[in-house]
């Protein structure tokens, strides 16, 4: 029996050859690159400073002031400090506009299909006009308007508990201390009112039972939880002081962080409406019908049958919005807001260690990122469909 | 058997749409409906008027005028306009062209609106604070794009063969301008310090979007193959400079730029910026080109390997084509975000449209005029945003019903 030996295919038309030899040349490519920036590099920072690269510029005095900061800090304190409060400055901007924004953003997309024809047309207004104009001309329009806010001897009032001038915006805030123990309680009612409406609706739908006892035991738990925020938590108005120059007591938001969270809650918010909306229309129109058909009010329809079907369309963009959000944050230099960047962006001016500075701004952001994406592929894995 | 009869004879009921009616509907049609269209249109009054009052009273518009050219060209000498005027003349003919040639089955190119939108378009150039000829050369720009249009859908019915050269003069014309605005080569040079103004936003945005698109689609290529080192570094590339702002990877670009290069080389600001800018964007375009590739069925890259076609030609002559019609819009929807990042450029001190506006707040003649000034730019860019954002629509429309 003869058997057919292949002809031995010639090395240069061999195609396994040629993916492993193009990976090499592209490797071998990317590594000299990398040589001959760094070598630029280490030749360009010895000529001008006489530097070499580490870190130990993070233990010297920084020198400069920040507008606000969370945690005490002075001029005196050395850059790791200062880096550490824009961090948590960022931290706040990012954190609180995350959450107000996607209040925003599902309100005005719900607000899409209602059926006044009013806010309809705002809606659509809003979203065409905010996505249309850049964010950081919006920042500069909300940083002029809140400038224009009268100075403290003539200060606005609202409801005379809230205070708006030039040096910020008054709110009333909890103080006392007594304020953990009780936040904590509310903490714990709000789990336990979570697991008693999950069991209520166990044993009505597979006892037939009423649900009336957990019902009534939730209102009593609702309406204890309503008298501790009133009363128990302490809530401390600002005051104008004596000499009419300061506003004691209450939460300080300094103007430059209230146009930068105005400024990133309002555009992102246009974005997320949009999000929503095509997430609520990508729901069939059958569902809605068959809810109707069932008996359910509309507004019962939008919270029981289309937006748990909506959010698996609406959580993955959800994600690139929300990261936007985080580096749109980084505009704060732009408003006089002492953000990581803004903050670091003056390290690296009065230090000059700009290579040092852009890997801890690089780690940072990357680090942030991740972190808000491990938590929204969470979230997009719990509102999968469960297939058999 | 029950026979069922109709309640009457009488015609079906007349859908009269009255003012009054449509109102009732539409806005009062419950309690807490009028309460809120009340309450709305009652602040929404409030805000109007107060404007309106503003704009009349206390704002002082002498800024926007005095300070136009600046507003549209920067610095550059104006004693060399007549090469921007040409470059307008240029770029009015192709789209006057583009225009006619896109239309080429549309039965009437000058539709009622069209008119009205035209002669609306000219009446708007009368009113333009400059001096008389400008405003007769402006009126004649709007009317050379109405002759190309027109030219356009002749050529595309008499000589049909003509129009796939349209691609390639839009570049010739894109470079025609560098060459006229920047000088050398028998013209003038003008510094890149002197560019500014929506000039340079416009030519920013279009170089850099034309140069991340090959980059671009080689990152996506590079992301789907089967290649692990290609893949890791595709990879790398774009999550890294995904999970930056902006304004980091810009800074990075005018500061450590020339830290990387041997010494001597010391590039144009303007380069570094654009260096930054298609970093940036080939990263997000990546993601949209990947989203057109994984549209594409297993089933055309098999039938390709059935025919013999080893991989670049598949990817050139099966894939890309496809993956890169289906991605169009959301490589349209980079341009606009592209376009309004480029006020990013403010904050690392090149002078495009925003940052002109900044240094023209800063002359003491100007002082505190900021409202108008950021809402004559405000309207600028969302003209542009929104005419390209209806473009990008009319162009998903039209492709979606070739397509079917």
């Amino acid at each position: 029996m003869t058997t057919n030996s292949t002809p031995k295919v010639p090395l240069w038309r061999d195609s396994r050859f040629w993916k492993i030899a193009f990976q090499l040349i592209i490797l071998i490519a990317v590594l000299s690159l990398f040589i001959l920036l760094g070598t630029n590099l280490t030749r360009n920072l010895q000529q001008t400073g006489g530097t070499v690269f580490n870190f130990d510029f993070l233990n010297s005095t920084a020198g400069f002031g920040i507008g606000e900061s969370l945690i005490p800090y002075e001029a005196t304190d050395d850059y790791s400090r200062v880096l550490l409060a824009g961090l948590l400055n960022s931290l706040r901007v990012m954190v609180l506009g995350i959450i107000l924004t996607t209040i925003l953003g599902v309100l005005a997309g719900v607000l899409y299909f209602s059926n006044n024809w009013l806010l309809r047309k705002i809606t659509v207004f809003y979203v065409e006009i905010v996505r249309n104009t850049p964010l950081l001309l919006q920042l500069l329009f909300w940083y002029g308007l809140f400038l224009k806010l009268p100075a403290i001897a003539t200060t606005a009032k609202l409801f005379n508990a809230i205070y708006l001038n030039k040096r910020g915006v008054f709110l009333p805030w909890p103080s006392g201390n007594a304020v953990w123990f009780w936040l904590s309680v509310l903490l714990i009612a709000a789990i336990a009112s979570v697991v008693i409406w999950r069991w209520r609706i166990k044993i009505m739908v597979e006892q037939g039972k009423s649900g009336k006892p957990q019902l009534i035991l939730l209102w009593i738990m609702g309406i204890l939880a309503g008298l501790i925020i009133i009363f128990a938590l302490g809530w401390q108005r600002p005051i104008p002081a004596e000499n009419g120059r300061t506003i004691e007591g209450g939460l300080r938001m300094t103007i430059e962080f209230t146009a930068l969270l105005v400024g990133l809650v309002v555009y992102t918010g246009a974005y997320i409406a949009e999000i929503v909306r095509s997430g609520i229309q990508s729901v069939p129109k059958g569902q809605w019908e068959a809810a109707r058909s069932l008996g359910l009010k509309p507004g019962l329809v939008m919270r029981l049958v289309v937006f748990p079907q909506a959010l698996r369309v609406i959580i993955p963009p959800l994600n690139s919005q929300y990261l936007n959000l985080a580096k749109n944050s980084s505009l704060a230099i732009a408003v006089a807001y002492p953000d990581i960047y803004s903050v670091a962006n003056t390290t690296f001016n009065q230090s000059g260690r700009v290579v040092e500075v852009m890997l801890i701004i690089m780690a940072t952001y990357l680090s942030i990122n991740l972190l808000i994406s491990l938590t929204m592929n969470g979230l997009n894995k719990a509102v999968q469909l469960r297939e058999r | 058997m029950t026979v069922t009869t109709p309640p009457s004879n009488s015609a079906a009921p007349v859908e009269s749409s009255s003012p009054r009616e449509w109102m009732l509907e539409n806005l009062f049609n419950t309690w807490y409906n009028t309460i809120l269209t009340l309450v709305i249109s009652g602040l929404l009054f409030w805000t109007f008027a107060s404007l309106i009052i503003w704009a009349r009273t206390e704002a002082k518009w002498s800024v926007i005028p005095a300070n136009l050219p600046l507003f549209f060209v920067g610095r550059f000498p104006s004693d060399q306009y007549w090469r921007l005027w040409i470059v307008l003349t240029l770029i009015c003919l192709l789209a006057g062209l583009t225009w006619g040639i896109l239309a080429r089955n549309v039965p009437v190119l000058f539709r009622q609106n069209i008119v009205i939108i035209i002669s609306f378009v000219c009446m708007m150039m009368t009113l333009v604070p400059v001096g008389i000829p400008y405003r007769i050369l402006l009126i004649g720009m709007v009317l050379l794009v109405v002759a190309s249009a027109w030219g356009g859908k002749q050529l595309s019915k008499t000589q049909p063969d003509l129009t796939k050269w349209l691609p390639f003069s839009w570049f010739i014309c894109l470079i025609i301008s560098v060459w006229l605005i920047g000088g050398g080569l028998g013209l003038e040079s003008v510094s890149t310090n002197l560019w500014g103004g929506l000039m340079l936003t416009l030519l920013m945005s279009i170089i850099s979007i034309l140069l991340c698109f090959p980059i671009g689609v080689m990152l996506a290529l590079g992301r789907q193959s089967s290649l692990p080192i290609i893949r890791f570094l595709s990879i790398a590339y774009i999550e890294v400079i995904r999970g930056l702002p902006l304004i980091t990877i810009l800074f990075m670009g005018q500061v450590l730029v020339p830290l990387f290069l041997p010494e001597g080389m010391r590039p144009d600001r303007i380069l570094r910026a654009i260096v930054g800018l298609t970093m940036f964007s080939s990263a997000y375009l990546a993601e949209n080109v990947r989203g057109g590739l994984q549209a594409i069925p297993r089933g055309q890259i098999e039938a390709a390997k059935a025919l013999g076609l080893n991989t670049p030609l598949t990817l050139g002559l099966v894939v890309l084509p496809q993956a890169l019609k289906i991605s169009i819009p959301s490589i349209v929807g980079q341009f606009i975000s592209l376009f309004q990042d480029t006020t990013l450029l403010a904050i690392v001190g090149l002078v495009e449209l925003l940052g002109i506006s900044r240094s023209i707040l800063a002359n003491p003649k100007f002082l505190g005029r900021y409202s108008e000034v950021y809402l004559f730019i405000g309207i600028l860019y969302w003209l542009f945003c929104y005419l390209m954002s209806q473009a990008s629509r009319k162009l998903e429309q039209q492709l979606n019903t070739e397509r079917n």
